[in-house]
């Protein structure tokens, strides 16, 4: 009997067993005080833009809860503004980006696990390099590449530059590298030539970092703004972030609950990813260490 | 097409970095043309620039404000969410929000909330503890605080979750140990935790300077299109977007100068970061 209660016992602790009350307070209070310095600002900017027509969303008079919550500012959003055009330019430059860097970022992180071929390390001291120099100081001659190739205001110009970044080309081949030997001289003997054992023993070993590269992908395409700023000049082709900056700037007036609207429209993608993929987000962070 | 000075199409540029290299001894235009070589003009001209410096000074004082914080307040943070407590997933995962919106929607939603009509200059004035309200978007040094406020509270989330790492590697013993000896909260925060995660410090604190080198959308979002009053919060790309990519006024080999410059600051952050981590191993 007493082995039963022991066992349920650790099943279930108790908050004793988390330490004292009075410390235990001033975590959750100071828990608290952070969930509110972080998330408010966005749950605010979330309860605005349900309120009703006659409601304020500044000023003396607001409330923090919306009192008539309605859905007009989100069907306002889709009416007045090309919504569905940023979402799909978004979604185009984001589709291309992941394709292009799961393609590249694999098989030039393949190569470089491998020992044996000619110009491996200058290929190498090339791809450290690369990583030295920050995108804005290359934007410049970034623009006057797209402007030569003819693809200002195109969103392939948005893409191209991020067509591959060497950071993936990185954590693709700590993963490669991770593969034992044995396997691959195994795959060998069994008579699998190398894109054999590249498609079917290198990737499918390796999809954790397969699915960090296109989180991180996704998130950088989705999020960005200078470029594109940079980029685009009409509005048929503004991405998601550019038609909302756009929205705020313009001297036509729009309703603040319909910017509002909008910023939660392009955060529900995001938010969805992290939730169906958490654990791998947090590991997209730990990666980050490898940048320098 | 047939000016030879025309460079359309001329070369593959590998290396958009050795480009810029190039360019800035020009005065090529961004939307193409004919274009002079000019030798060191540009250099010349912005070291005689009172905005390049002020963009300069921006960006510098960016990094000395932001980088200590963001060393510290992540660090702090994961040391209140280490602990596994009921909720604790829960915390973490909010904590780690801002990071997931883009810099437009969290540049709007402060944007919001310190406007005059907003709810921190609203509440503040129920509070009676002001009376005017704060010019946080129109008041150029303020805007360039909140700025620097936005950049904390965004990457928070995300060194959070670095150094949550790093503490795992912290061994228990040393706190427990510490704890015998009677050493209070504070003294084992800087004489077992800072020790132990000292080299994941060094890191997050070079990330952060490059990283504030390069801040662009934050000063756009709260500062506007000009990038403050009279352009008086841009921060280098910034500067770089305005005197380089202008499609009327711009000057492209101006601007691979300003870029140039830019590399040079990072390139130097860089290797003092180096020389510090090293010096601190020894």
């Amino acid at each position: 009997m007493t082995t039963a209660v022991d066992k349920r016992r650790r099943l279930m602790p108790r908050w004793r067993d988390y330490g004292r009350p009075r410390e235990l307070v001033v975590r959750y209070l100071l828990l608290v005080f952070v969930l509110f310095i972080t998330v408010g600002p966005l749950l605010w900017q979330l309860l605005s833009s349900l309120k009703g027509a006659g409601e304020d969303v500044f000023g003396a008079g607001a409330s923090l809860i919306p009192h008539h919550p309605s859905l007009r500012a989100y069907r306002e959003v889709f009416d007045q503004v090309p919504v569905w055009t940023y979402i799909r330019n978004s979604v185009f430059v984001a589709v291309l980006s992941i394709a292009s860097q799961l393609v590249f970022s694999t098989m030039a992180g393949y190569m470089l696990s491998k020992p044996g071929w000619k110009g491996r390390k200058l290929v190498w001291i090339v791809l450290l390099a690369s990583m030295m120099f920050p995108f804005e100081s290359i934007m410049v001659s970034l623009f006057l590449s797209i402007r030569d190739m003819g693809l200002v205001d195109n969103l392939v110009g948005v893409w191209l530059p991020g067509f591959v970044a060497a950071i993936n080309v990185l954590i693709m081949r700590a993963a490669f590298l991770a593969v034992p030997r044995e396997i691959e001289d195994a795959a060998m003997l069994d008579g699998a030539g190398e894109w054999k054992r590249f498609r079917y023993l290198y990737l499918p070993s390796a999809y954790g970092a397969i699915l960090v590269v296109t989180i991180n992908t996704f998130i950088s395409a989705w999020d960005d703004f200078l470029w594109p700023l940079i980029v685009l000049r009409t509005e048929d082709h503004f991405t998601l972030t550019l038609g909302l900056a756009r929205l705020q700037t313009s001297s036509f007036g729009y309703d603040q609950r319909m910017v509002m609207a909008g910023s939660v429209i392009s955060v529900i993608p995001v938010l969805v990813l992290f939730v169906i993929t958490q654990r791998w987000f947090y590991r997209g962070v730990s990666s980050g260490a490898v940048k320098l | 097409m047939d000016d030879p000075r025309d460079h359309r199409g001329d070369r593959v540029r590998v290396f958009p970095f050795l480009n810029t290299v190039v360019v800035s001894f020009t005065d090529a235009k961004p939307l193409g043309g004919a274009y002079d070589v000019v030798g060191l003009d540009n250099y010349r001209r912005m070291l005689g620039d009172p905005d390049f410096w002020l963009a300069t000074r921006n960006s510098l004082l960016y990094a000395l404000i932001v980088v200590p914080l963001m060393v510290l307040l992540p660090l702090l943070l994961a040391i209140l969410v280490e602990k596994n407590l009921p909720g604790i997933g829960f915390f973490r995962s909010a904590f780690y929000t801002p990071v997931l919106a883009s810099s437009v929607v969290v540049g709007l939603s402060w944007q919001w909330l310190l406007s005059d009509q907003g709810l921190v200059n609203t509440w503040l004035q129920k509070a009676h503890l002001i009376r005017e309200a704060i010019p946080f978007l129109s008041d150029s040094w303020l805007i360039l605080l909140s700025a620097m406020g936005l950049t904390l509270w965004k990457g928070l989330g995300w060194y959070m979750i670095f150094y949550l790492a790093a503490l795992g590697n912290v061994p228990r013993e040393l706190h427990e140990a510490a704890a015998v000896d009677g050493a209070g909260v504070v003294r084992r925060f800087w004489h077992v935790t800072v020790p132990g995660v000292r080299t994941s410090m060094m890191l997050v604190g070079t990330l952060t300077g490059i990283g504030s080198l390069r801040v662009f959308t934050e000063i756009y979002m709260l500062g506007g299109s000009t990038g403050g009053p009279g352009g008086a919060d841009r921060t280098l790309p910034f500067y770089i977007r305005d005197v380089g990519l202008d499609p009327l006024t711009g000057n492209a080999g101006y601007g691979a100068a300003v870029s140039v410059a830019l590399f040079a600051l990072t390139l130097g952050l860089t290797l003092l970061a180096q020389r510090l981590t090293k010096e601190d191993e020894a």
